[in-house]
């Protein structure tokens, strides 16, 4: 059921380790990683390094999680990944090819649901999709709206609307421009046990339809086992992998079950959840 | 909605008054007072005339056509003054709110020239561009430039960071994210500078028209006051006040068409 990994996976084939930039003839075509991220390290103006020597590849399809206490860095390496950050040293890749800016591949859903107050629900979610035809934008937002079940809200102004619906319609849209990696920030932690439970399901069943390579940033143990195929295990000062383990319960996974539970103790003690006391001893 | 009979506050509850003629209420008591104390000869009216005098003395102006001549040249001046101030302080404004480089250019030397009352610049504009229009139309303008400017500068710096990394996210143009986060984000700060701008307008009219003019409403005061006529320069006010809500009612009404979609206690 478990497997227990230190740093990569062995399961993943090998890549070149070369930097910026890579040829196109020597990326791999075969089954490429569709995410590569490649000892990046990143140290903040402030002389903080957040991220230290981090590897990591992923298959297209597959859902990781990156947990740990705040302070470790797992923000920081999704917005490297979204190309609105940039590492110090190393580089994450899109296919083969350094993120140097935000990919049209990528979606990104924040913590927040960050619409424009000023625009209507179809409008937020077109927001991203003007350089299509018209009729192509209509037709694409019916369909998402239909996904994230909010198709008699179109026309409303975000300040009419719920937590929950307002990141339903962040969600939709990450999914309209289609989107083969969605990167998750946090993305429910706003939002009463609820709501959440019910939007985790709602991204299982949206993510069973194209299966998007889903990387996720949470500080929910829960949340993590629930969606990931894998979990990153970070730990801070500097923000390192600690850990990694495989999840292999068939989904739809059941909360209360027996090694569910079991799986949640051994996660909450992978992130050790004293490290403040370290923080007061520097 | 739900069958159960819960006893429903209405959302309009049942006033003595209706919310929008509250407001009536203190000015018309006080005009009427003024206006008895004026017939109980408790005021001496080559001092304060009454309301009704005051009236005579508007309609007399208006039936001569002089009161339009006033009015209109008044009017032009204003929103002549206006449309430049404006103009000349949303390029500025634009560009030293969005650009780190522009402000440090240009901010400091803004800032400083705020810090002189505009006043201060009446001999110098005389002395530049003679007694007529063109002096007039700059005071005003300068007096308008500042609050436009400063409201839109800060308005465009403190444009949510979060929006505008939504925009990079779906690979916006900088002019594309200008014109889709930075514009509309920005409207509700504008908007409010612009209403400051106009109110300090108005004022500037009547110093401009105070440091001589031949016609105009501050024409009119001083008129008033070189000819003893207190019911002439009560008009002038009154005129004033009249046109100066009337103007900046049009640019609120304006403003809540624009804003329809803010979440504010105001909007209710």
């Amino acid at each position: 059921m478990l497997s227990l990994n230190r740093q990569l996976p062995n399961s993943l084939p090998p890549y070149p380790s070369t930097r910026l930039p890579i040829h196109p003839s020597t990326r791999l075509p075969a089954h490429p990683p569709m995410l590569h991220i490649e000892n990046v390290h990143k140290q903040f103006d402030n002389g903080l390094l957040a991220l230290e020597g981090i590897d990591l590849a992923i298959k297209p399809g597959e859902v990781v999680s990156l947990v740990g206490t705040s302070g470790c860095g797992k923000s920081t390496l999704l917005r490297i990944v979204a190309g609105l950050e940039f590492p110090t040293l190393g580089a994450a890749l899109i296919d083969g090819e350094v993120i140097t800016a935000p990919h049209p591949k990528v979606g990104l859903i924040f913590q927040e649901a960050r619409l424009m107050p000023w625009l209507t629900v179809a409008e937020n979610i077109q927001f991203g999709l003007k350089d299509l035809p018209r009729l192509e934008q209509q037709w694409r937002t019916e369909q998402v709206l239909q996904k994230v079940h909010l198709t008699n809200f179109a026309t409303a102004l975000p300040r009419q609307l719920s937590g929950g619906m307002a990141q339903r319609v962040a969600i939709a849209r990450a999914l309209v421009t289609q989107p083969s990696i969605l990167l998750l920030d946090e993305p429910f932690s706003a939002l009463d046990a609820f709501t959440r439970t019910q939007l985790q399901d709602h991204l299982l069943d949206i993510w069973a339809e194209d299966h998007p390579t889903l990387l996720l940033v949470t500080h929910d143990v829960e949340e993590a086992l629930v969606l990931s195929d894998r979990i990153i295990v970070l730990r801070p000062h500097p923000g390192r992998i600690h850990r990694e383990l495989a999840i292999e319960l068939p989904r739809p996974r059941r909360r209360t079950s027996l090694e569910f539970q079991r799986l949640k103790e051994q996660l909450i003690g992978e992130l050790d959840l004293t490290p403040e006391l370290d923080l007061v001893k520097r | 909605m739900s069958s159960l009979s819960l006893p429903r506050r209405s959302t309009k509850p049942h006033r003595a008054i209706p919310r929008s003629l509250q407001g009536w209420l203190l000015p018309i008591a006080l005009v009427v007072a003024w206006e008895l104390l004026s017939r109980l000869g408790l005021v001496a009216p080559n001092l304060l005339p009454a309301p009704t005098t005051v009236l005579q003395t508007i309609l007399v102006i208006a039936r001569s056509g002089e009161l339009f001549r006033h009015v209109g040249i008044t009017l032009y001046r204003v929103v002549l003054g206006f449309g430049i101030g404006t103009l000349v302080a949303t390029v500025l404004g634009a560009l030293t709110g969005y650009s780190r480089t522009a402000h440090a250019y240009l901010d400091p030397l803004l800032q400083a020239l705020r810090n002189i009352p505009s006043i201060a610049w009446v001999p110098l504009f005389i002395l530049w561009l003679g007694i007529y229009e063109s002096s007039k139309v700059t005071l005003i303008a300068v007096g308008v430039f500042f609050p436009v400017y400063l409201n839109l500068m800060s308005g465009i710096q403190g444009v949510d960071r979060k929006l505008v990394e939504v925009g990079k996210i779906y690979r916006l143009s900088q002019l594309q994210l200008v014109r889709r986060v930075f514009l509309p984000a920005t409207l509700p700060a504008y908007l409010v500078g612009l209403r400051n701008g106009l109110g300090l307008g108005w004022m500037f009219v009547v110093a401009a028209e105070l440091m001589g003019a031949s016609q105009g409403l501050g024409y009119l005061l001083i008129d008033g006051q070189t000819t003893g006529r207190p019911a002439v320069i009560i008009a002038s006010i009154v005129l004033f006040a009249l046109l100066g809500k009337l103007t900046d009612s049009g640019l609120s009404a304006v403003s809540q068409r624009l804003l329809y979609w803010q979440d504010s206690y105001g909007a209710g």
